[in-house]
């Protein structure tokens, strides 16, 4: 039996005035999958991504979620995923729980799970905090429960560690990590970082200026290098980064 | 119950947008004190007249030296109450009009050369100067200023040709302190229009562009939010403050001077919702595309600028020249001004007002179409 295609990427291309951002990329990814897209600054990945997210339309090439388009399936579509933007600022004067709630009103989401998601990112004692007095770590983290409110199909998270200490960063890996192994979500994540593709992922596709220099299982290109990071120097001549 | 449900939504958006208003600690000062402190002033300024104090230069090398009846010389020396200059800086006479209806005028008088003269009128400390030829007395005076004008009637009318003029009749004069003809009745309608104005275009404009820069608003449409809603809740977020903030500067104004709405009040309430609706329309026009927040601010006083020194906030727009009038009276501002405070004072009713209030839904309505239109949530 075929394995339950969730997003399906087919030949996308998008440019910006002058710089071609995205060049023909194709991609699959199946039910309870977490993908890992590496790349270095302005590889195309936030590109990629908000495109998946239906935020960018793509010049060409056909993108599918659940098998439908973002074309007329916008409200249905919303509904499944979970997402966290490279960067969003929250409204500062908000408390966190009331952030929370607010999102979960555009889902019709009751108390108990945002109760549930503070828990599950760890911001109990911070309920009361106003968004703009949190740390970068607890933002993070706070994105992050704004994105798994909706208990998502899928989850896109565009450089969720990115700025944070190592043992931040840690956290959030402990927070996806239990996601993976709870629930059948099927997640994309982009980052710098290969030692968070070989921790949380099961596939990983190593991107630069546009296009994919190279995929496959985690696993797989692990046995083939000692590292991700060898693997990237090998593919570009030089480290993620500089 | 999914209408319910959508309801919740909006609930909770415009909550959430009261939230960060009323957090924010500037908001009190600015929306409600600031305008409360500015009537006060403004109304204290213009309500009781403080004693007018003129400074005038007299050329002393032409005074004539014997002190006939006629001349400036007798008139300071024996008219005037003298002073023993202490400081080269200070005055040599003084004469003084009492006045309880057009209140107390002051007239100092300094002695010094014609280029000494010359220095202090262009930094506008005095504004003219009296010199004595062939016996008649000079009056030296730019005739387009018009302070300098009065200064001249008033001490012409005391100095004249040399001899004092008894003082003018004051029974003559009716000073008109009925409600509804003082400054400060032309006053409150305009600040209360000038702060829906103001705080409409900020509020929602600046709100929405400085959520677009933050991401918020493209955070915000990648879920299965109402985008109307949105829009919905920040409006009406900003008419309640609108309407708060009216109502306390109108409260305050109606106790401390007397104020009184002479004209229909439902019709009032009416034309400031109208008034609400046409500067909500063009404040998400405004801010339909940009995510700068400079290029935001340039937008809004673009818009609000002109209006501020164009539609007769602080005074007549009758001043400006008669080609320009009908064209000032078609900004918004202006119909909503003079809609509000035709109301407020002449005791206008729906019957007057009902054109501006058509006007003014039809404009914003409008815009909030056009800006809906090519509204930009990315
Ligand atoms: N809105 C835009 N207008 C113009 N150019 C853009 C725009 N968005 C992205 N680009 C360009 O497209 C390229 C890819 O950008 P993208 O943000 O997708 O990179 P990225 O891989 O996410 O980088 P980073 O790791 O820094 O987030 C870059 O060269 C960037 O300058
Ligand atoms: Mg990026």
């Amino acid at each position: 039996m075929l394995t339950e295609k969730v997003i399906e990427v087919k030949e996308v291309w998008k440019s910006f005035k002058t710089v071609q951002a995205v060049m023909g990329i194709s991609l699959n990814i199946s039910k309870g999958q977490f993908v890992a897209i590496l790349g270095p600054n302005g590889a195309g990945k936030t590109t990629l991504v908000e495109m998946i997210e239906g935020i960018q339309k793509p010049d060409k090439g056909e993108i599918t979620i659940m098998g439908k388009h973002w074309k007329g399936h916008q409200d249905e579509l919303h509904r499944i995923i979970g997402l966290a933007l490279q960067e969003t600022r929250l409204i500062d004067k908000l408390r966190v729980t009331e952030t929370l709630q607010l999102f979960a009103s555009f889902f019709n989401i009751g108390k108990q799970r945002i109760n549930e998601i503070i828990e599950i990112v760890g911001l109990e004692e911070k309920r009361k905090s106003y968004v703009v007095n949190l740390s970068g770590g607890q933002k993070q983290r706070l994105a992050l429960g704004i994105a798994l409110i909706n208990s998502p199909a899928i989850l896109l998270l565009d450089e969720p560690t990115t700025g944070l200490d190592p043992n931040a960063r840690r956290e959030i890996w402990e927070i996806l990590q239990g996601l993976k192994n709870k629930s059948e979500t099927s997640m994309i994540l982009t980052t710098h970082y290969m030692e968070e593709a070989e921790r949380l992922c099961d596939y990983v596709i190593i991107m630069d200026n546009g296009v994919i220099l190279r995929e496959g299982t985690t696993v797989q290109l692990l046995q083939e290098y000692r590292n991700l990071d060898d693997l990237f120097v090998s593919l570009t001549g030089r480290r993620i980064y500089e | 119950m999914s209408k319910l449900l959508r309801l919740n939504q909006l609930w909770l958006l415009t909550l959430s947008l009261f939230r960060e208003i009323l957090r924010e600690p500037g908001v009190l000062f600015w929306g409600i004190l600031f305008p409360i402190l500015m009537t006060l002033g403004l109304g204290l300024a213009f309500s009781k007249k403080a004693d007018v104090i003129r400074k005038v230069a007299v050329i002393s090398d032409s005074l004539a030296p014997d002190k006939d009846s006629a001349n400036l010389h007798y008139f300071l020396d024996k008219k005037c109450e003298q002073s023993l200059p202490v400081d080269k800086d200070d005055y040599n006479w003084k004469f003084e009009i009492r006045d309880e209806k057009l209140g107390n005028s002051v007239f100092l008088f300094y002695p010094m050369d014609w280029d000494k003269s010359m220095v202090l009128l262009k930094r506008g400390t005095i504004n003219l100067i009296l010199k004595e030829s062939e016996g008649k007395t000079e009056y030296h005076f730019d005739p387009l200023n018009s302070d300098a004008e009065l200064t001249y009637m008033k001490l012409s009318g005391i100095i004249g040709d040399g001899e004092v003029l008894p003082e003018g009749k004051a029974s003559e004069i009716r000073p008109l302190t009925l409600s509804g003809t003082r400054y400060i009745d032309f006053l409150v309608p305009g600040l209360i229009t000038m702060g829906v104005m103001m705080s409409s275009m900020w509020g929602i404009s600046y709100g929405i562009i400085e959520k677009r820069s933050k991401k918020l608003l493209r955070r915000l449409v990648a879920t299965p939010m109402k985008k109307s809603h949105f829009l919905m809740a920040l409006i009406t977020v900003r008419v309640t403050m609108n309407f708060i903030e009216a109502l306390v500067l109108l409260l305050f104004a109606l106790i401390t001077f007397n104020m009184t709405i002479q004209g229909d009040i439902s019709a009032m309430v009416l034309m400031f919702l109208a008034g609400n609706f046409a500067f909500a329309g063009i404040a998400v026009f405004v801010s339909s595309h940009t995510s700068n927040t400079e290029v935001g601010n340039g937008l809004i006083n673009f818009v609000v600028m002109p209006m501020m020194v164009l539609s007769g906030i602080f005074f007549s727009y009758h001043n400006f020249p008669d080609w320009s009038i009908p064209v000032i009276q078609k900004f918004p501002l202006t119909m909503l001004t003079d809609g509000i405070r035709s109301i407020f004072n002449e005791g206008a009713g729906y019957q007057e007002v009902a054109i501006p209030i058509l006007t003014l839904t039809a404009t914003g309505a409008l815009f909030f179409g056009i800006g809906l239109k090519i509204f930009k949530w990315h």
